[in-house]
Formats: structure tokens, C-alpha cells, sequence
């Protein structure tokens, strides 16, 4: 009788060369944009020599410089302000004993990531239009509001995670020395959480700098942010400006998650 | 209890809420009770000029399905809708299976590799999932358009002579969204295979099962919180998707998100759109609540 093949869980056939096929089918189109952004030809057809111009070109249009300013403006406060909710939420929904709606909080601090994006951004463009109609407002703190609720479970994972991992034992020494519930906030819980709460802010950052689909319902004519420009300039051609423009969102983003990374892997 | 405890508890109890009242306060203004408006909204009449006349109507809800002929004034079902429903709906199945077959042989992969070896495979896998959507729509339209790099090499190589029409066909929404949210499939798979000692299938190999109920057996039943977590990630995003599709499919090939927003452009038929913003929000409840049971059925049994 044959004896059975050895069967080994780390080489089964077919399964290494699927997930490097994945993985290069991750990549490809991602490196084939930044690669092309660099393109002296405008096609894709044909590769005519590195060049910064399609860069100089974005960073010298007064409509991209605009929408930049607007995604910085509005990423910038949101990230602050769900974060510092999200904090507050994860310190009120951590270490310590569940109490009664508890199951109703998380549910609600979960809702923006259920709930199909078309329809918060239909909910928001309702709510939003009757506000602009009644009160004339029209500037970016609608995009700040909307960004910073939809942040805010973003901003609450890495915050809670890091708050589980923390137990009560230096905040209890703290007491026994006197130390006021502000004094040990300040001075032990929150040096402690602070990596947590940078993870989240950078999080919270990301999601909000990309962004389309409720930004483009609720932003005002003429308000654009970087990716609603970007859609409106894909509805009419394809330009290698947009390439570049795609490719430095690409870096910030690349170096705004390694960060990310960095700081949730020194906690272990 | 004694009395000092119950007070410090209710203290506790107390801080809590006023630590989480400011995030439910914005949650609630700008995620929840617009929810509520939406449901309001769906009863209304349309206005001429978009927006809404607040006068009671049945009209969106009856539009969701049922059209009205413009000459004899009967009724008959609107079939452009429900062909972007089944659409919508199908799309959405075939790219959660189609991730699965992607994803699971990778998920596979990175738990089978060295411990030290699977924060960095991981990252590879999350960096995608974190670039803006757009972006990574863009990059594959950049591969399969007329005039893209996948059309440009097989010219020049004289495989074809004419381009390939990839872009505007329900293939290449496939395409486009199996890549947007396979990182989803991928990472609740890993989760499940991961916290299991994947060596003891070696186990079971060697006291005779074959590969067949090594997989139907022990495999599948370990990563089933995975494959029902994953299906959910992908499976509810492509229901609602709207850029994917708006870039990808041109405006012929609507879904139901790029459906509700023409009711809320051109269309000016805002109680329709709210009427199928509900219908897609309670698919998309269901689906979840699904997903809420598999969990809890898998921890009595486990």
C-alpha cells in the first residue's frame, strides 16, 4: 500500500502561489499609478522620461491647492475632535463594571461603520440642505461635524483596545497617594494611553482625508475636498495630474499608517 | 450590598455616562437621528425643484417598485429598478464568493507563515484597505480602460487589434470591487485560522482522514466565524457601493447607491430616494443581524 503524501499546513499546492498572485494583484495597479505619475508622456502607452512636472502642475492649480487646504482643514478637526469623544467614550465604556443601555452606546458608537455610506450621506444631505435654507450657513462646518461622527469608531478601537490592556493597579496607588482623580488622569492614565489615543487620532486622520461619498452630498458648490475634486476631474478624462495627485495622497497616507503600525506595535 | 458600595457603584454608573454623553450627543445629531429624517422624508411628495413638499404621500414608496404609464395611467412594475436591485444584489454575491476564493488561500498563507514573518504580511494586506477608495478604483480603471496598460501591452504585443471594451461592463465592476474589498475577506479570515494551531490538521492527516474531511471537518468549522465575518465586510460595502461602480460602470451600469443619488440629482425625486435608502438599510440590518446570530450560535456550541 502507498503511504500517504506528507501533508504539510504551510505548503499545501496551489495555496503559496494564489496568495502571492493576490498579493502582486494588490500592488500592481497601485505601483502602475505612481509609476506613471512620473510619466513625461500624458499616456500610458508609452514611458518618455521621469518627470516632476505633473506634480509642479497640481501643486501650481489653484482649484487642487483649495481642495488640499479643505482636506486639511476638515481631516485636521475631525481627527481632534472624534478623538478626544472617543477617548472620553473608550474611559467611560472600559474598566469598569457594565451598566445598564452599555449595549446601546456601543451600538450607536459603531453605527457609522453598519450603516451603508450612501445612506448617512443621504441623511446628512436632508438634514444639511434644511440647516443651509434656514440659516444661510454654508462653510465647512457641516464637512467637520459629519467627519467627526463618522470618525469617531475609528478613533475608539485603538483607544479601547489599548485601555484594556492597562489595568487599575498604578491609577489605585495614585489614589492611596493622595492623588486628586484630575492629578491621576493627568499624570498615570493618560502618559499611559497616549500612543492609543495618537493611534486613533491617526486613524481617525486617514478616514476622514478619504472620504468622497458624504463629502460630495454635503459640501457646499465650489467646496471641494481633495478626493470630490478628484471625482469630478475622473467624470471628465482621465489627466496625469490626477496620477500625481493620487500618488502623494497615496505617501501621505503610506506614512501616516506605518506610524500607525509603529506605535500599536509597542504595545505588546 | 451594602449602602457605601451601591452609592459607589452608582457613581461609577454615573461617570460613565457623562464620559460617553459628548460622543452620543454628535453620534446622535449627525449619524442617528438623520436616520430617522431619512424614514420621514421616504413619506413626503416631491418638490418640483428637488427637495421635498411636506404633504403626506405613499408616491416614493410605490415608486420603489410599481411605475405609473404616462399615457393610460395604470400601473405596471418598474422594471429599470428592478433590474439595478437584482444587479445591486447578484454583484454584490458574486464579489463576496469571488473574495472568498481570493482570499481565503491567502489568509491560509499568512497564518501558515513564521510568527515573526505575519505583522508584515498582514501590513501588506491592511495598506491597500486604507488607501483611498477612489484612488484604488482609479488604479484599476488606469489597467482595464480602452486606452489602459493591460489594452496598450496586448497591441503592442499583437495579440489584439482592436482594444478590449473591459470598462463599462458588469466584468469590470466584478474586477473593481473584488479589489477594493478583498483586504475585508481577508483579515477576519486570518483572525479565525490564526488562533488555531494549524500543525494538529497535520494530526489529523496522520491518523488517516483524507484531505477532503481534513477540510470539511476540522478546517471549515475553525475558519467558519471568519468566512461568515469576511462575507458580511464584503458583501454589505458592495450593496451600497457608489464610486466602484460611478467609475467603473459610467452611469449605464448603476447600482443602488449611484440609483439613490440620481433621485437626489437629477431625478429630484427625494422621497424616493429615502424610500430606497430605508430598503437598502434594512438589507443591509439583515444581513448583519445574520451575522450577529452565526457569532452567537458559534459561542453556545463552542
Amino acid at each position: 500500500m502507498a503511504e500517504p503524501k506528507p501533508f504539510h499546513v504551510a505548503d499545501l499546492p496551489g495555496v503559496g502561489p494564489t496568495a502571492l498572485l493576490v498579493f502582486a494583484g494588490l500592488y500592481a495597479p497601485i505601483l502602475t499609478l505612481v509609476v506613471y505619475s512620473f510619466n513625461a508622456s500624458p499616456s500610458v502607452a508609452t514611458w518618455d522620461g521621469f518627470t516632476f512636472d505633473w506634480y509642479l502642475k497640481a501643486w501650481g492649480n489653484a482649484a487642487v491647492m483649495n481642495a488640499a487646504a479643505n482636506s486639511l482643514i476638515v481631516a485636521t478637526l475631525a481627527a481632534v475632535l472624534s478623538t478626544a469623544l472617543a477617548t472620553l467614550a473608550a474611559l467611560g465604556t472600559t474598566r469598569r463594571p457594565a451598566f445598564f443601555g452599555i449595549t446601546a452606546v456601543y451600538a450607536a458608537i459603531n453605527q457609522p461603520l453598519m450603516v451603508p455610506e450612501i445612506v448617512t450621506a443621504v441623511a446628512l444631505l436632508i438634514v444639511v440642505a434644511a440647516i443651509k435654507a434656514a440659516t444661510g450657513y454654508a462653510g465647512l462646518g457641516y464637512l467637520v461635524v459629519a467627519h467627526t461622527a463618522f470618525c469617531i469608531p475609528f478613533a475608539y478601537l485603538p483607544i479601547r483596545a489599548r485601555l484594556e490592556g492597562m489595568d487599575l493597579t498604578l491609577e489605585t496607588a495614585a489614589a492611596d497617594l493622595y492623588a486628586s482623580p484630575w492629578q491621576s488622569f493627568r499624570f498615570v492614565t493618560l502618559p499611559q494611553l497616549a500612543p492609543g489615543i495618537l493611534a486613533g487620532g491617526m486613524l481617525a486622520f486617514v478616514t476622514s482625508l478619504d472620504d468622497v461619498v458624504i463629502t460630495e452630498f454635503i459640501k457646499s458648490p465650489g467646496q471641494d475636498t481633495l478626493p470630490t475634486y478628484m471625482l469630478g476631474q475622473l467624470r471628465r478624462a482621465m489627466t496625469p495630474d490626477i496620477n500625481a495627485l493620487s500618488a502623494a495622497l497615496l505617501g501621505l497616507t503610506l506614512v501616516l499608517l506605518s506610524g500607525f503600525f509603529l506605535l500599536s506595535r509597542r504595545k505588546s | 450590598m451594602s449602602a457605601a458600595e451601591a452609592a459607589l457603584r452608582a457613581r461609577t454608573t454615573r461617570n460613565a455616562w457623562l464620559l460617553v454623553t459628548p460622543a452620543l450627543v454628535v453620534l446622535s445629531a449627525a449619524a442617528i437621528a438623520p436616520l430617522a429624517l431619512v424614514l420621514v422624508y421616504s413619506f413626503l411628495t416631491p418638490g418640483d425643484y428637488g427637495n421635498v413638499v411636506w404633504s403626506f404621500s405613499l408616491n416614493g414608496w410605490q415608486k420603489v417598485v410599481v411605475e405609473r404609464d404616462i399615457f393610460d395611467e395604470t400601473l405596471h412594475l418598474a422594471e429599470a429598478h428592478l433590474t439595478i436591485f437584482w444587479r445591486s444584489v447578484s454583484l454584490s454575491l458574486v464579489t463576496t464568493v469571488l473574495s472568498f476564493f481570493a482570499g481565503f488561500p491567502t489568509a491560509w498563507f499568512i497564518a501558515t507563515r513564521p510568527a515573526n514573518q505575519r505583522a508584515i504580511w498582514l501590513f501588506l494586506i491592511t495598506l491597500p484597505f486604507w488607501t483611498n477608495l477612489l484612488i484604488r478604483t482609479f488604479a484599476i480603471n488606469q489597467i482595464i480602460r480602452n486606452e489602459g496598460l493591460l489594452n496598450t501591452l496586448l497591441l503592442n504585443l499583437g495579440v489584439i487589434s482592436t482594444p478590449l471594451q473591459m470598462t463599462y461592463t458588469e466584468g469590470a465592476l466584478l474586477v473593481g470591487m473584488v479589489y477594493v474589498y478583498l483586504p475585508l475577506m481577508v483579515l477576519p479570515l486570518y483572525a479565525a485560522l490564526e488562533r488555531f494551531d494549524l500543525r494538529l490538521l497535520e494530526a489529523a492527516y496522520d491518523l488517516y482522514a483524507t484531505r477532503w474531511q481534513v477540510l470539511t471537518r476540522v478546517v471549515l468549522p475553525i475558519a467558519r466565524p471568519g468566512i461568515v465575518a469576511g462575507s458580511i465586510l464584503v458583501f454589505v460595502p458592495c450593496l451600497g457601493a457608489y464610486v466602484t461602480p460611478r467609475l467603473l460602470g459610467g452611469g449605464k451600469l448603476m447600482m443602488l447607491g449611484n440609483f439613490i443619488e440620481l433621485q437626489f440629482g437629477q431625478g429630484r425625486n427625494w422621497p424616493l430616494g429615502a424610500a430606497l435608502s430605508i430598503v437598502l438599510l434594512v438589507i443591509v440590518m439583515a444581513a448583519l443581524l445574520v451575522y450577529v446570530r452565526a457569532i452567537n450560535g458559534e459561542k453556545r456550541h463552542g
